[in-house]
C-alpha cells in the first residue's frame, strides 16, 4: 500500500498522480485558515530538504465546505491530516470529519517542526480525538524525541488505530555566501534520503513497541527502501520529497517492490512484514533464507 | 499523467557566463513561451526550474546560470548526457498583443529568444551588468542593449503605448510593472516541484502568499504588490 506524506502532493493540482496511490492524505488541516510561514520556504542539501511551509490551509470549514467535496471527486481513498494548537483542537476537528462519508481516515499531526508545537501530549490529544470519531486515527509522529516506542506506546493506549512514522526534523541550511539561513525562519523540516534510517530505526522501535499499523515514511525512493521499511515492520508505505522529483514515484515504486519481493521468491509483500525482527523471522524467514542461499534460483543483491 | 520524460543532451554551448543546454525534444510538448521544464539537475536531490529558451522541431534549449550547485551540476552537461525533464508547467505569456516589447534582464532573458519567434520577432530591450553578460543578447533578435549602470527602464520611458513582456530580476520587474502597469512579468522563486506539490515556490499575489508554479510565472503586473 502505498500513500503520500501529508503535505507532499496538492490533488486537486495533480489529480492523475493522487489516483497512482492507495490512498492520498491531506496536506494538515487546522481549526482556522493559515496562510504559512514567509519566503523562502525551501532549500536542498547535500543529503536532503528543508522546508518551512507552516501548515498553510485554508481551515476546517472551508476545507470541509470546499476543498472536501472536490477531493472526493477525485475517486481515491481519502486520508485527513489533521493539525491543532490543543487537544480540543483536534477533537473538534475529528467531530467535524466523522460525519463525512468521504474520509476514510484521520491522521493526527502531533508532530510539525514548524509550528509551534501543541503544548499537550500525544496521549491528550489522541485520546480527545478517540471520543470524537469512530473513524480510523493514526498518530504522525516525530522522531525528534529521546524514545519513540514511548509516545507509540501512549497513542496506542488513548485508543490510536495506527501510527505514521516518520514526520521531518529540524534541520538549518545556511546561504554560502552571507552564512544566514535560507529559510524565512530560520530552522525547517528535513526531509529526503538522510531521513530514511531515523524513519526505519523509529518503525523497527515502534513496530516492536506495539501491534498498530505502520505507515512508514521519510527518505523512500525506491522499491528497495519501501521494502527496508516493510521488514522493520510497516504495513503501508509513503512517500514525499521523491514526489517533487518524480511525479510517476508510486508507480515506479510500486513495481520496483514487487520485482523486489519476487526476486527473493516471496509470493506477498505481506510476508517481508517485520522480517528484520529476529522473532518473526522464525515464522516467516525460512523461506527468505532458502531464497537468500539460492535455493530458489533467485539472487539477491 | 504528468510524468517526467528522458531526453539526451545535444550540446551545450558558452554564451557569456552562461551555458546554454540543447536537448532532444524527445516529444516534448514546449509549451507557450514563460513557461517552464523542471530539469534534472545531474547529483541533487531536487531538479531546477528553467523556462524554454528555444523551441525547434527537433530540440529545446534552456539557458543556464551556473549559480550553485545544481545549476552548476546542468551546465556541466555535455553532448548525450541522459536528462529528465517535467514539463511544460505553469502559464506563460499571454501572446494576444498588438504592440509587443520584450523587456529582458540577466539571466532573465531566458524565455525571451522563444517569445521573440512566437510573437514574430518584436523589439526588445535587454540589460545587463557587463558586456560578457551582453553576449546573451545574441539569442533574441531586433534587440537594443544597455548595460549597468544605464537600466532598461532608462529605454523604456518613451514606449509607453507598448505591450511589455517582461523577465528579469525582481527589482527590475518592479520598475517595469510602475513604468508600464499592463505589463505581463515572469517572476522566479525556489521550487522543488513544479506542479503545486511542494508549497515552497509562494509569492504574495493578489495580496496573498500563492504559489508561483501554479499562478505563473508569467503574471499581470497588477497582481504582484
Amino acid at each position: 500500500v502505498i500513500l503520500n506524506a501529508s503535505g507532499c502532493l496538492d490533488a486537486l493540482a495533480a489529480p492523475d498522480v493522487a489516483r497512482s496511490l492507495d490512498a492520498f492524505v491531506t496536506k494538515t488541516v487546522t481549526p482556522l485558515p493559515r496562510d504559512g510561514n514567509q519566503p523562502v520556504r525551501i532549500a536542498e542539501t547535500d543529503v536532503g530538504m528543508l522546508n518551512t511551509i507552516g501548515l498553510a490551509n485554508p481551515g476546517i470549514d472551508a476545507f470541509l465546505a470546499e476543498t472536501l467535496p472536490r477531493l472526493a471527486g477525485i475517486g481515491v481513498p481519502l486520508w485527513v491530516s489533521v493539525g491543532g494548537w490543543a487537544a480540543e483542537d483536534y477533537a473538534r476537528s475529528c467531530e467535524q470529519l466523522d460525519e463525512r462519508d468521504e474520509v476514510e481516515a484521520i491522521e493526527l499531526n502531533v508532530s510539525c517542526p514548524n509550528v509551534a508545537a501543541p503544548h499537550e501530549s500525544a496521549w491528550e490529544i489522541v485520546s480527545a480525538a478517540r471520543r470524537a470519531t469512530a473513524k480510523p486515527l493514526y498518530a504522525k509522529l516525530s522522531p525528534a524525541v529521546p524514545d519513540i516506542a514511548e509516545v507509540a506506546r501512549a497513542s496506542a493506549d488513548a485508543g490510536a488505530d495506527g501510527l505514521s512514522l516518520v514526520n521531518t526534523i529540524r534541520g538549518l541550511a545556511l546561504d554560502p555566501r552571507g552564512l544566514t539561513p535560507v529559510l524565512s525562519t530560520g530552522a525547517g523540516g528535513l526531509s529526503g534520503p538522510a531521513l530514511r534510517p531515523i524513519a526505519l530505526a523509529a518503525v523497527y522501535a515502534c513496530s516492536r513497541a506495539v501491534e498498530l499499523p505502520i505507515v512508514g515514511m521519510g527518505g523512500v525512493a525506491s522499491g528497495r527502501d519501501a521494502l527496508e521499511l516493510i521488514a522493520v515492520g510497516a504495513s503501508a508505505v509513503a512517500l514525499g520529497t521523491v514526489l517533487f522529483t518524480d511525479p510517476g514515484a508510486a508507480v515506479r515504486i510500486r513495481a520496483e517492490l514487487a520485482a523486489a519481493v519476487a526476486g527473493r521468491g516471496v509470493e506477498n509483500v505481506v510476508d517481508m512484514r517485520g522480517i528484520a525482527h529476529g522473532e518473526r523471522r522464525s515464522a516467516v524467514g525460512e523461506r527468505v533464507e532458502n531464497s537468500l542461499l539460492g535455493v530458489g534460483g533467485k539472487t539477491v543483491d | 499523467m504528468l510524468a517526467a520524460a528522458s531526453t539526451k543532451v545535444v550540446a551545450s554551448e558558452d554564451v557569456g557566463p552562461y551555458r546554454l543546454v540543447r536537448v532532444q525534444r524527445s516529444g516534448c510538448d514546449p509549451g507557450v513561451p514563460g513557461q517552464f521544464f523542471m530539469l534534472e539537475a545531474p547529483g541533487r536531490l531536487l531538479p531546477r526550474p528553467f523556462s524554454v529558451c528555444l523551441a525547434t522541431q527537433a530540440e529545446l534549449a534552456f539557458l543556464v546560470d551556473p549559480i550553485g550547485p545544481g545549476t552548476s551540476a546542468i551546465a556541466a552537461l555535455e553532448a548525450g548526457d541522459p536528462l529528465r525533464l517535467l514539463g511544460p508547467l505553469g502559464h506563460g505569456y499571454r501572446l494576444d498583443v498588438r504592440r509587443p516589447l520584450l523587456v529582458g534582464g540577466g539571466i532573465g532573458i531566458a524565455p525571451l529568444p522563444y517569445l521573440s519567434e512566437s510573437l514574430g520577432r518584436p523589439p526588445a530591450v535587454l540589460g545587463f551588468r557587463s558586456a560578457w553578460h551582453a553576449a546573451a543578447a545574441a539569442l533574441v533578435p531586433n534587440a537594443e542593449v544597455v548595460i549597468d549602470p544605464v537600466l532598461v527602464t532608462d529605454a523604456l520611458a518613451d514606449r509607453g503605448d507598448a505591450d511589455v513582456l517582461a523577465c528579469g530580476p525582481e527589482p527590475m520587474l518592479h520598475a517595469v510593472a510602475r513604468l508600464s502597469p499592463r505589463a505581463q512579468l515572469a517572476w522566479e522563486a525556489p521550487m522543488a516541484c513544479g506542479y503545486g506539490a511542494c508549497f515552497g515556490c509562494v509569492v504574495e499575489i493578489d495580496g496573498r502568499l500563492k504559489r508561483l508554479c501554479l499562478e505563473g510565472p508569467v503574471l499581470a503586473a497588477e497582481r504582484v504588490s
